[in-house]
């Protein structure tokens, strides 16, 4: 897939955004390719894209993130330096937006900015697994809300369906259908499966649709 | 696993509530709870029951008070500074002998304190919670599956007993998500004779308020609820034994602090010390008789916790300081990590022996 210079991960608010931007950022990166990554995320206190920023300095991508991420100001603040995100066209952009509507209303202060350069994937994060988002039917009225609170629309969906420490390979499989009813009835295109890369049978490594992911490891 | 759900620990409590027949719900957001007030905001009107966004967390806890009394099962939940502004209206539903379910996911303190997690209200929660002579059943779930399993449970005790009961999370517990099977729950069956339903002119007013006219009157209230309370006490400690069996030495911790804790039990068994962990459920009534019977066996103990030491002081009597008890601790909203405890629990050991 060739990657637009920048792309938008948004979705459902637990749906894995952060975990398949932070991996996205990384394989842009292994590329060879300038990479920034930007939490845009308004909503969320706790297991943030900054928890991963050691880990992506390392690799070369810049973390744009909130001074306030992860600490005890519970504030809806941006850095100043988010608007490098559209100024700054030199780089490759991963954008993590908050979720639901509620966390992408933040988009919309770079959305005209982002349409007019008109080189963006606004992508939609799938998870068949989330309560609130099981069938494309819901998940397409969440993408519904989440367009008219950012002002950018969606151009592609990714399945990231998981059961957190739990997923199997049969998870992923079970979840098929229903990414691809979504992609049928948005009329967008099905970027690819993101899966946790233990959970990656050896048959499906060579497989170009599955991205695998690598994600943060927790003290219990 | 297509029955298995990923939800947060706060999404998870909140629809075990409403699969438990809560129907009633008011809150006032608090980071890092607000998942619960949102996921009731968006479920409630679906299934014709209530969400109310109180103006504030006293104005909510009075309105439990006031659905609590007509009988139904209410909830509210918050976070740390936002249960103790509710302190005044839990203290009163406990002088009125009232059954609800209040929710703690709590964050650092005190005072405005932060918005990472904490156990620092272990006090407030099991020594009352407001002014009174009063206890709360108070249950400390460690997984999002027990998030929601605690909440029915949670409510059947608070009808069984007539005492409002809090489930004690904290804030890693409400944020962290986890495969959850939720099933519908049918409700005790527990007289409620007592609520305000309006008596049809068949009966006489029940009366519901925490007014005592005579001290006397006011002394054998408070005798007759602590009777209610030891049998509370007898029945009801839950608590979950962790390698315990031929354990030389034990780990007493709850919630989060568990999950970490065992960890390094299983990394201490490695090394061959004979360490196990004791995890209370219920924090009031704190499972003594289980902490008595390890006494006997164990040469120390050691309470983890997220705060300066607040359970340890249960353990110490629950045992009657028959045994050495250490304590490792982290706060302001910090969590030890595995090797912390680890080396906690080497340093019992050398000391022990």
């Amino acid at each position: 897939m060739q990657a637009k210079r920048i792309t938008l991960f948004a979705g459902h608010y637990g749906s894995g955004k952060t975990n398949v931007a932070v991996n996205f950022a990384l394989r842009l990166a292994a590329q060879g390719k300038a990479v920034t990554l930007a939490d845009m995320d308004i909503v969320n206190p706790y297991y943030r894209s900054k928890d991963s920023a050691a880990e992506l300095e390392a690799a070369g991508v810049k973390v744009i993130a909130s001074a306030y991420a992860n600490t005890n100001v519970d504030v809806p603040a941006l850095p100043q330096e988010m608007y490098s995100v559209t100024e700054d066209q030199s780089r490759y952009v991963v954008l993590d937006v908050g979720g639901d509507d509620r966390g992408a209303l933040a988009l919309g202060r770079y959305a005209p900015a982002i349409l007019a350069e008109n080189d963006y994937h606004m992508v939609y994060v799938f998870n068949a697994s989330r309560p609130l988002s099981r069938t494309a039917e819901a998940a397409l009225e969440i993408m519904a809300e989440i367009e008219t609170a950012g002002g950018i629309p969606f151009t592609a969906i990714v399945n990231n369906t998981n059961l957190g420490k739990e997923t199997d390979w049969e998870t992923v499989l079970a979840s098929r259908a229903e990414a691809e009813k979504l992609s049928q009835i948005s009329g967008l295109p099905l970027l690819f499966t993101s899966v946790e890369e233990s959970v990656l049978p050896i048959t499906e490594r060579e497989n170009q649709a599955v991205f695998p992911l690598k994600l943060q490891k927790t003290i219990w | 696993m297509a029955d298995k759900i990923l939800m947060k620990g706060n999404e998870a409590l909140a629809e075990a509530a409403i699969m438990a027949g809560c129907r009633h719900y008011f809150g006032y957001p608090i980071t890092p709870q607000t998942e619960v007030a949102a996921y009731m905001a968006k479920r409630m009107p679906k299934i014709g029951g209530v969400f109310l966004q109180a103006e504030s967390e006293i104005a909510a806890i009075n309105m439990v008070i006031g659905a609590a009394a007509a009988g139904k099962r209410a909830m509210t939940s918050s976070s740390s500074p936002g249960i103790s502004l509710k302190s005044e209206g839990i203290s009163y539903m406990a002088g009125c002998d009232l059954p609800a379910l209040i929710v703690n996911v709590q964050r650092g303190g005190p005072g405005l304190g932060g918005i990472q997690p904490s156990q620092s209200d272990y006090f407030q929660a099991t020594c009352g919670g407001g002014h009174g002579d009063f206890h709360l059943l108070v249950l400390a779930p460690s997984s999002v599956q027990e998030m929601a399993d605690l909440v029915a449970k949670g409510f059947d005790l608070a009808e069984k007993y007539r005492m409002p009961c809090m489930l004690l999370a904290d804030g890693t517990m409400g944020q962290m998500m986890e495969p959850v099977s939720l099933t519908e729950t049918k409700p005790e069956a527990h007289d409620k004779s007592w609520a305000l339903t309006g008596t049809k002119g068949e009966r006489r007013p029940n009366i519901i308020n925490s007014l005592a006219l005579q001290p006397q009157e006011l002394e054998k209230w408070n005798e007759d609820r602590f009777a209610r309370y030891a049998v509370v006490q007898e029945n009801e400690q839950m608590a979950e034994c962790y390698m315990m069996d031929d354990a030389e030495y034990c780990v007493v911790a709850f919630g989060i602090a568990a999950r970490v804790s065992q960890n390094a039990v299983d990394a201490a068994r490695a090394k061959g010390i004979k360490v196990g962990m004791i995890r209370p459920i219920t924090l009031w009534p704190f499972p003594e008789k289980v902490l008595k019977a390890a006494a006997d066996k164990c040469k120390a103990f050691l309470s983890v916790e997220l705060n300066m030491g607040q359970m340890i002081k249960d353990v110490k009597l629950a045992i009657d300081c028959k045994k050495p008890v250490g304590l490792c601790c982290r706060t302001g909203g910090m969590i030890p990590s595995p090797e912390e405890v680890l080396a906690a629990i080497e340093k019992m050991q050398k000391e022990g022996n």
